[in-house]
């Protein structure tokens, strides 16, 4: 017979994979994680490649406006685009960094610090993979003491019992 | 009767939502949370945590910029 009971057949669960690092790209995977736990859900993240640095014990985030072809940002009353050749430019990406974070304290929304901690004390079940922990050289100390290590067979068996897997 | 108050104002998603889980911890079963915040999108996202939970929403309504939700906490 099986060890679940009723109670746990009918709790919904999600897993997502997190495969960006940085500080715009940190925010889809924490928040879903932490709406759905406080929804109840069982929420499993597995991070890989430059999710990684969202599991760094100290979080050093970044931004850049290369690429970012849809990037307007709130300036001056109205939406100012960022062309890729500003990247260019010594000091835009720290300025666009910063900017990103004070918009993010004026407009009153989490910052990835208190996203994650809220992770942590709703039982969000954090696993980085193995593989991309070595392939980069990070050391086990680097990362937050509550990540497990993993492959990709872990992220699978988590999965395949998941109501909903996203990949981000 | 203590009444139970959340004061989300200026507070963005997912926060309103986080911290009303949060704050019904400490609120007896039967007994109503209010919660006052300022985020549109806070709305439907009641509606559904209530849905989600199966706790009672009780009120929602709006006074000015502000928008008032009672949840009652039915026991889980």
């Amino acid at each position: 017979m099986s060890d679940e009971t009723v109670a746990d057949i009918k709790r919904q669960s999600l897993s997502i994979i997190v495969t960006k690092g940085s500080l715009d790209w940190a925010y889809p995977p924490f928040i879903l994680a932490t709406t759905a736990a406080a929804l109840d859900y069982d929420v499993t993240l597995f991070f890989t490649f430059y999710g990684l640095a969202l599991v760094k014990k100290k979080l050093d985030l970044k931004f850049t406006v290369l690429g970012n072809a849809a990037m307007e940002m709130p300036m001056f009353g109205t939406h100012i685009a960022m062309p890729n050749i500003m990247a260019m430019i010594p000091g835009v990406d720290a300025m666009a960094g910063a900017m990103m974070k004070k918009l993010i304290k004026e407009k009153g929304v989490a910052s990835i610090e208190d996203l994650r901690e809220a992770a942590v004390l709703s039982d969000v079940r954090m696993i980085a993979c193995q593989m991309t922990v070595d392939l980069f050289e990070y050391k086990r100390e680097d990362l937050m003491d509550e990540i497990e290590l993993g492959g990709a067979a872990t992220y699978f068996e988590v999965a395949s019992k998941s109501h909903i897997n996203m990949f981000i | 009767m203590s009444e139970h108050v959340l004061d989300a104002k200026g507070l963005n998603c997912p926060l309103p939502i986080l911290k009303a889980k949060k704050a019904l911890k400490s609120v007896p079963a039967g007994e109503i949370l209010t919660i006052y915040a300022t985020d549109p999108g806070s709305v439907a996202d009641f509606a559904a945590f209530c849905n989600q939970t199966g706790n009672e929403l009780v009120e929602s309504s709006q006074d000015g910029d502000v928008y008032i939700f009672k949840i009652k906490h039915t026991a889980a």
